[in-house]
């Protein structure tokens, strides 16, 4: 009987989601359901759990969610989001899957579920790269996404390491953003991404330079 | 004011701190610095600023104060600030900030930028986190950046599109005429967004769906191209060209195939092709293949290819690489119900599955082996799943015991089987047994007549070893209670019968309700049990010394118990035998399995899911008083009786004793007619001694329905504080067949205990 009552309550808020088209309400809404789905999710109560998941098919079904660079103490590195959340439910999304992928064992599969979610990860030296994508998704061409993007980083820095990411944060996120757009690839060749970005940083040299010379020269 | 300090010099400086209260105390102090910066409208250094917070936003500090200079970089002319701007756009100013719309000027302008890198950063911002407002009012720019030749914005173009699709459904139709051609483009990049683009209409809409389906043998033809063209250096990854395309179009089959024979039938030959000719040695091949039997599994494809691609996750099942095994697990429990013969016979490296080191792949091969049981595999599959109960983590115990009870009952050979198989559960994962378990085990035991002598002594030599598993404790409780007397009689034909004498059972029993292990619902089938022995052992004061003991227990349940259980032997001793007699057979009801676990057969018979679900409500009812309230029901019920029974009309009358005033006896009058016709009209009246009074509730209804077909029912609750013997007079009219009859009469035949 426990149950029941919260499972009807749940019921009526994702109804009153489903036809409420005020956007703003609607993430209320999908706020208050996305709590309820923590507190349930940490309680295991299955069949409340499987009817909250119905909240993340607001999502697409074939969709990566997010992904997660961080490192083995924890420390986040680069963190990209394809579906709206809140600052607050980030941080505790990304406070739990932190914990998890860091307490699986080496020889553990790079797979595991994780709420409603399928979580593939990685590891490459001391960072981790983690992307959640949905129940429809092909794990392992996701791991394959991963791979590639590691190599544009690598040939990008030559020989990349965790220190490139930290200090050339902003260029990491250039790189993905012209790897991936809304979580789905947009150029399966290499040296096409390598170019674009090339380019895009060419261009921003010619937007500085000027200044930095005014500025030599002691006119701003 | 001097200039602010660099990015990588705030980094490298915020990285020396050695706790955090310092690097809090280093990130307030640059946050004061860049605020003052803000407020000063600086356009020179906007952009390092703010790309400053956005490093100290990753750290997890507060940044939407810069919210909205990244609107005002965003709006620069330099592209610099505008790359800036747009990240920062993308990490603070989401959907759910007030200030998200203000982008869609500065988008729109963007997307019509003379530089097609600005109008790359202007589509990325939008197709990845765009609200429907500004979605919609940039679609249209979205839909011609569509149609242009710059393979560079036209693939992010179809992304976004993608993205807006989501967002605002109803736009759907306005891509559709930008679609026609984009598979005609020899650009990978464009090729593959168009197939995601494409793949999103055909989900959303099966109008889209049926209209693409002429694409099938385009998408065929591409795929051909790919395995077949030679090496391509710029899309090949381990000898394998694009395939992130190729898995991308072979979703976009299935979807078209799914239940149409036609495109079903103009893909099986691709499909065959790929599963065959994909190099499998890395992980790249693999996902194709992976895809490629989703694919086949899905859409109608003939019967040869479906043995094909389970035989590949066969293969798969036997790779090193833990990643495959997995993925292969999770297929070939989707395909298990559709394909279960095919399945069956990678049944012993499914199995072998249960020993893996990995969580997730343990899960999936407990999971795969419960849907691949049936009767003639149940003794070896049974020795391995409990075998994997015994060693497993705890989170799959309850899983795997609900599992086992489910599989045992549908295919256990003997009933002696049966038994063992659920005391080994009950003895290796007893706690995590679930609690809706004992009343069915319960249930089982009961029926298994033959079994019984067998089963307590077992259930008593597992109690003297470990009472700390409570749902072993508590259906070995109620087992002894009831057939205690088989134990001490030593009647086991099944195995060597143990010397166990009253005194040592009650030893045990009274072990139980003192233990500090044993959780209340425990002391209750405890207490309940050593009552029923007093029927059936012949230590009576024993037990009626423990049963007053417990009249004062703290615990109410325990004390409730037994103050009625006091009751028994004083003044209803009489009834006693009768009530704690043995159990008769109880009716099959549905078990109520884990949800997750799928029961088929796989034999000629049909597959019926037996897992019909009972309300929780009725089994936390039947744990927790399961025999309690039977036996409670009985002792304080008063027997029913006939007040009336002239010509067709029939009166009984039923009792019940009003909580909480024992004075008042509440009678139920049942009026039923056995005469041809319908007696309508009808009033019954009572009239009773002085010293009572009456009160008369409302009737169900004033007609009698004929030849017995319903019954009237009404209510009268009579106070009888005196005590005295209660004697009532009836009167009765209604109307049969058009006349009206009247009729008066006494009754005298109330059983004693309705007024004692």
């Amino acid at each position: 009987m426990h149950f029941l009552y919260p499972m009807c309550c749940f019921n009526s808020l994702l109804n009153l989601t489903c036809q409420n088209q005020n956007n703003y309400i609607q993430d209320h809404l999908k706020s208050a359901l996305f709590d309820a789905f923590c507190l349930t999710a940490d309680v295991f109560n299955r069949p409340l759990c499987s009817l909250i998941s119905l909240f993340f098919h607001f999502f697409s079904s074939f969709q990566m969610q997010f992904m997660l660079l961080f490192s083995r103490q924890g420390k986040l590195r680069l963190q990209k989001w394809y579906v709206p959340l809140s600052d607050k439910e980030k941080k505790k999304i990304t406070r739990e899957l932190v914990q998890t992928v860091l307490a699986r064992k080496p020889k553990m599969c790079s797979f595991l579920e994780w709420r409603d979610l399928k979580i593939v990860y990685k590891r490459y030296a001391s960072l981790y790269f983690c992307c959640a994508i949905e129940d429809q998704d092909n794990e392992l061409i996701t791991l394959e996404i991963i791979h590639r993007y590691v190599e544009l980083l690598d040939k990008y820095f030559g020989s990349v390491c965790e220190l490139d990411i930290i200090f050339n944060f902003e260029k990491a996120y250039f790189i993905l953003d012209e790897f991936l757009l809304g979580g789905e690839a947009q150029e399966t060749s290499k040296k096409n991404v390598l170019k674009a970005i090339e380019q895009a940083d060419l261009l921003q040299e010619e937007a500085e330079t000027p200044r930095s010379v005014l500025e030599e020269i002691g006119l701003t | 004011m001097p200039a602010p300090i660099r990015l990588r010099e705030l980094i490298r400086t915020i990285r020396t701190a050695r706790t955090q209260a310092e690097e809090r105390e280093m990130i307030q102090k640059e946050c004061a610095a860049i605020r003052s910066s803000f407020r000063e409208e600086d356009n020179t250094y906007r952009c390092r600023n703010v790309a400053k917070l956005l490093y100290m936003h990753m750290l997890g500090y507060p940044a939407h104060f810069g919210q909205l200079e990244c609107l005002k970089l965003i709006a620069s002319q330099k592209f610099t600030d505008k790359r800036i701007g747009y990240l920062g756009a993308m990490l603070l100013l989401d959907e759910r900030q007030d200030v998200h719309l203000l982008m869609t000027n500065c988008i729109k302008n963007d997307l019509n930028h003379s530089t097609q890198y600005v109008q790359g950063l202007a589509l990325c911002t939008l197709g990845c986190m765009g609200s429907s407002e500004m979605c919609r009012d940039l679609a249209g720019e979205v839909e011609k950046l569509l149609k242009t030749s710059n393979s560079y914005l036209r693939k992010k173009a179809a992304l976004c599109a993608v993205h807006v699709i989501r967002k605002v459904p109803e736009l759907m139709e306005m891509f559709l005429p930008a679609t026609k051609n984009l598979l005609s483009e020899k650009n990978h990049g464009v090729l593959h967004t168009s197939v995601v683009l494409l793949t999103e209409m055909c989900e959303r809409s099966p109008d889209m769906l049926a209209h693409f389906r002429k694409l099938v043998p385009q998408l065929v033809r591409i795929l051909k191209n790919l395995i077949m063209s030679g090496y391509s250096p710029e899309h090949d990854v381990s000898g394998i060209s694009d395939p992130f395309l190729q898995v991308r179009i072979l979703r976009l089959l299935r979807i078209l195939g799914k239940s149409d024979d036609d495109s079903s039938e103009a893909m099986n030959d691709i499909l065959a092709q790929v599963a065959t000719n994909t190099e499998t040695s890395k992980n790249v091949g693999n996902a194709i293949l992976y895809e490629t039997v989703l694919t086949i599994m899905d859409i109608k494809s003939e019967s040869g290819l479906r043995v094909l691609a389970i035989n590949i996750l066969g293969r798969f099942l036997l790779n090193n690489d833990k990643n495959i095994r997995y993925v292969a697990l999770t297929s070939l429990l989707k395909t298990v119900q559709t394909d279960h013969n095919a399945v069956q016979r990678h049944r012993s490296t499914i199995v072998d599955c249960l020993k893996d080191l990995d969580v997730s792949i343990k899960r999936r091969a407990m999971e795969l082996s419960f849907a691949l049981v049936n009767g003639n595999n149940i003794r070896g599959m049974m020795k391995e799943l409990l075998y994997f109960l015994d060693s497993c983590d705890p989170e799959f115990k309850a899983d795997c015991a609900s599992g086992v009870f489910l599989a045992a009952e549908k295919y256990a050979p003997s009933k002696r089987w049966h038994i063992d198989t659920i005391m080994r559960v009950l003895t290796t994962a007893g706690s995590y047994v679930r609690d809706d378990s004992v009343p069915n085990l319960i249930q089982l035991i009961t029926n298994s007549v033959e079994m019984h002598a067998y089963t307590v002594q077992r259930l008593y030599k597992a109690l003297l070893d470990d009472i700390s598993q409570q749902p072993l404790v508590q259906v070995a409780s109620w087992c002894i209670g009831e057939y205690g007397d088989l134990l001490v009689s030593g009647q086991c034909e099944e195995e060597e019968p143990i010397q166990v004498t009253e005194d040592e059972v009650l030893d045990v029993l009274e072990g139980l309700l003192v233990s500090n292990l044993s959780t209340p619902v425990t002391r209750g089938y405890a207490l309940t049990a050593i009552m029923k022995l007093s029927t059936r052992f012949s230590s009576v004061n024993r037990i009626k010394k423990v049963v007053s003991i417990y009249g004062s227990s703290i615990d109410v349940e325990l004390q409730q118990r037994a103050v009625e259980y006091n009751a028994l032997f004083k003044k209803y001793d009489h009834m006693r035998p009768a009530l704690l007699e043995r159990m008769p057979i109880m009716e099959k009801t549905a078990t109520n399995g884990p949800t997750e676990i799928v029961q088929t057969n796989g034999e000629t018979e049909p597959s019926v899911v037996e897992s019909k679900h009972l309300p929780p409500v009725t089994h936390s009812c039947i744990s927790q008083s399961f025999d309690y309230l039977l036996l409670l029901t009985l002792c304080l019920g008063i027997p029913p009786m006939t007040a009336y029974n002239k010509n067709g009309l029939k009166i009984d009358f039923t009792f019940e004793r009003a909580n909480p005033n024992p004075n008042i006896a509440v009678i139920t009058i049942h009026a039923s007619n056995s005469t041809e016709a319908d007696m309508t009209d009808f009033v019954f009246q009572a009239a009773v001694p002085k010293t009572f009074q009456l009160q008369l509730l409302s009737p169900s209804s004033n007609v009698v329905p004929a030849l017995n077909q319903g019954t009237v029912t009404q209510v009268i609750r009579v106070l009888n504080p005196q005590k005295q013997q209660l004697r009532m007079r009836i009167k009765l009219t209604y109307t049969l067949k058009g006349s009206a009859v009247q009729d008066l009469a006494e009754v005298n035949n109330f059983p004693p205990q309705s007024w004692q």
